[in-house]
């Protein structure tokens, strides 16, 4: 590129939000009442510049695939803004998106799944120029259809033209769903987990190839994966998301070399390494992604979270998964004693800073303190307890009060680029949680 | 029973010998021989990670070790366990087997629980079932030690499947494979459906199983971290034959086999500083190419490669390996050894 004045973003991304309602049972559904909703991307903002390529990373369910489509617009919009090339398309109405779409494409992770079985290649691949209404001359959209699949690396083309999908491997076909997204000249490219359903031994030679077309077409990519291993290859910035939501964000180079979120950390300790002589420290998150449609309160990741401390965001959910990890921890007879002292746990799985903990029949309120207390003194330095304000027996039950001060952090600034929405980042990099350190 | 075959001697503590395996499946266009002639031995207490890409067969072998095939497949050779054969066993007596000696962990737990059953009842089932003789209060106890051994919690012991995260689905699957104590298991691809923090945390909760449960897994897998972080021994197959089997840190320290430097060298990790591939792809099993099936792939391939399959032999680091820059030397004919001469793959054969 000749200029020299720095280019505006190819896509900028400003507080999107999706969010699914959920519908209850067919009474519910019939009455029209609201369950609530599941936030798939709950404020994501982001901007990226033409030529770049931006990982999005995540486990499932962390709202990455969303994201990706609703880039696109191929998913209902709640809130916020997307602009392409400087156009905010958020709003635009399908008549005027649609010639967008030819310059942003997609690129799926199932090749199996992405072509018609019963379409030859040709017919496939040259179906965005006649839907998009490029050319319906079939001299002209042969032409087209060879030079994308000589572009892939599909050659000699004629040898390609009239397979179908069926008689490609994995890999050849994966590059004829590359051949359609890139035949009508796109600039932006969604590649949702390209090479994940790809053997080892080919998934190189897919990705090398994606990075050609990137210096050769001057593509501009959004990679979404879970696989920090390619991303690191493969990004110029990453975005680290949990439940709907960028926990860290900056140059992959910084994020690889100095991982801010505790999330992004186990994240990278977690992968297994083809090295015998290195192995998976065992001090990893406990448990898994909760459930989208009522997230923890605070910050998502407290609950897993080794350095969590007391404004995290500690509530009943928490005091459940406690008692249970106590239980698990003990032999049967412990828990069959213990077990009938406490009532019904459910009730404390809706998220609440005020928990009362139900009293099993015939037991009096002091012997549910004395199990959180004995359960406190086996495991004093379990970081839910610092969220913990009070336990006093109370009518029905015995009333936990959690800290209602609370933080939900947002992405906070840490130099360089790198922004993170943890609290021990709060106030630059060197901030230190009063727990902080300790495994 | 048919007799034991004497092909190799057999260690005292092996649990169960693999000898000349095959497998077979009829299709329109001819034999698919998954398995070609496999032979191995699995260690007590041992976890023997067989790691190999889509369509090498690894499944099938799985799936033929613990006589699981459909009728369509054509099974021969012997898989010794416990002095019997596996192969042509009656169904009846394979059936006794299965569960409380011989035990499958698959691939994706959210199919493989009943959802109308609690958890309790899948664990109350299968001990009624094998083991009558315990009582109601036994078996609920043993049942919760084992779930708890995989980090269930006691309180969700009567819970229904859906109430349960991917993750936890998979503890409770792997926890009903061994609540029985079944001297063998194979697990197949345990955590490919799993993100990577529970990859992790069902790792180590496999790596627990051995030393708790005295029992000998063999774990499938695509993914060479997962042989590097569970297995003492690993078995890399290619095109329904194992190419290399020794020590997971020799093998990964120093593979004999190049298909298995070439595969580990593609791996992309978190060091992975330059990318490389292997050209062309996996064949195709209905017509495999002649002599040693990965030598149309193979950077060291010699004129001798496509005439004859190499033989097992066994190198100074205790690795076995199939392949004729290892030998035996006195087996390759007077020039055999000289570079093979192709033309350059067209990426026509390209994956």
């Amino acid at each position: 590129m000749s200029q020299t004045k720095p280019d505006p973003p190819l896509l900028e991304v400003e507080d999107l939000r999706v969010h699914f309602a959920l519908r209850g049972g067919v009474l519910q559904r019939f009455t029209g009442r609201e369950h609530g909703s599941v936030k798939a991307v709950d404020g994501v903002s982001f901007a990226l510049r033409r030529g770049e390529v931006l990982g999005v990373v995540g486990e499932s369910g962390s709202g990455k695939t969303t994201l990706g489509r609703a880039i696109l617009r191929t998913v209902p919009i709640t809130a916020g803004r997307i602009r392409f090339d400087g156009t905010d398309i958020t709003e635009m109405r399908e008549k005027t998106l649609r010639p967008m779409r030819q310059r942003m494409q997609m690129v799926f992770q199932d090749p199996n799944a992405s072509l018609n079985p019963a379409m030859e290649l040709l017919a496939a691949i040259g179906h965005p120029l006649r839907i998009h209404g490029v050319t319906d001359d079939d001299d002209k959209v042969r032409a087209t259809v060879s030079e994308a699949l000589d572009r892939v690396g599909l050659s000699p083309v004629e040898l390609f033209l009239h397979k179908y999908p069926g008689d490609l491997s994995g890999g050849q076909k994966q590059r004829a769903v590359i051949a359609r997204a890139i035949i009508l000249g796109p600039d932006l490219l969604v590649a949702d987990e390209p090479v994940s359903m790809l053997d080892m031994s080919v998934r190189a030679k897919i990705l090398e190839l994606m990075i050609e077309l990137k210096r050769d077409l001057g593509l501009t990519y959004v990679y979404v994966t879970h696989d920090l291993a390619t991303a690191k290859f493969f990004c110029d910035t990453i975005a680290i998301m949990y439940l709907g939501r960028i926990v860290e964000y900056g140059p992959a180079e910084q994020i690889y070399a100095d991982p801010k979120h505790p999330y992004t950390q186990s994240l990278l300790r977690a992968i297994p390494e083809p090295d015998p002589t290195k192995s998976v420290p065992r001090d990893l998150p406990r448990g898994e992604i909760p459930d989208a449609a009522q997230p923890p309160l605070g910050c998502s990741f407290h609950p897993r979270c080794p350095v969590a401390f007391e404004i995290c965001g500690w509530e009943s959910r928490d005091l459940r998964d406690l008692l249970e990890r106590h239980w698990l921890a003990h032999p049967d007879d412990e828990f069959d004693r213990e077990r009938r002292t406490v009532g019904d746990l459910a009730a404390l799985d809706e998220p609440s800073l005020t928990a009362t903990v139900p009293v099993g029949s015939g037991h009096p309120a002091q012997d549910v303190v004395d199990l959180l207390e004995r359960i406190r003194a086996d495991d004093p330095h379990e970081p839910t307890w610092t969220g913990i304000r009070d336990i006093t027996p109370a009518a029905g039950g015995v009333r936990v009060e959690f800290r209602d001060d609370c933080v939900d952090p947002s992405l906070f600034d840490v130099g360089g680029g790198q922004q993170v929405a943890c609290l021990l980042c709060r106030d630059g990099n060197k901030s230190k949680g009063p727990n902080d350190g300790r495994r | 029973m048919t007799t034991t075959p004497e092909l190799h001697h057999v260690r005292p503590d092996t649990v169960m010998s693999v000898r000349d395996l095959r497998i077979w499946y009829g299709t329109a266009r001819g034999a698919v021989r998954a398995v070609d002639g496999v032979s191995f031995d699995i260690r007590r207490g041992e976890t023997l990670g067989l790691v190999g890409e889509s369509g090498c067969g690894k499944s099938t072998l799985g799936r033929g070790v613990l006589g699981l095939l459909p009728d369509a497949a054509k099974v021969a050779g012997h898989v010794l366990f416990e002095g019997e054969d596996l192969v042509g066993m009656s169904r009846r007596r394979l059936r006794s087997l299965r569960g409380p000696q011989l035990g499958l962990i698959f691939q994706e737990p959210m199919t493989r629980l009943n959802p109308l059953m609690r958890v309790s009842q899948h664990f109350l089932e299968t001990l009624r079932t094998h083991q009558p003789e315990l009582s109601k209060e036994q078996m609920r106890r043993r049942a919760i030690d084992t779930l708890g051994a995989m980090g269930i919690p006691p309180t969700r012991f009567t819970n229904y499947p859906h109430e349960f995260s991917g993750g936890m689905r998979q503890r409770i699957m792997i926890a009903l494979a061994l609540v029985l104590n079944p001297a063998f298991v194979v697990a197949d691809e345990p955590t490919t459906a799993l993100d990577v923090l529970v990859e992790a945390q069902i790792l180590t909760i496999l790596a627990d199983v051995k030393r708790n449960f005295d029992t000998s897994i063999l774990l499938i897998t695509h993914n060479l971290g997962i042989i590097a972080e569970a297995c003492e021994r690993v078995a890399v197959m290619y095109a329904g034959r194992i190419a290399e089997l020794g020590d997971a840190r020799a093998v990964f320290a120093r593979p004999a086999h190049p298909y298995t430097r070439e595969l580990l060298a593609s791996t992309i990790s978190l060091s992975t500083t330059s990318l490389h591939y292997i050209p062309g792809a996996p064949p195709d099993l209905i017509a495999p190419p002649s002599g040693c099936r990965f030598h149309p792939r193979c950077p060291d391939a010699m004129t001798v490669c496509p005439q004859r399959h190499p033989p097992v032999v066994t190198t100074e680091l205790n690795q076995d390996v199939a392949c004729w820059l290892h030998g035996p030397d006195d087996q390759i004919p007077p020039g055999g050894s000289a570079p093979l001469e192709r033309e350059a793959i067209g990426v026509a054969d390209e994956a």
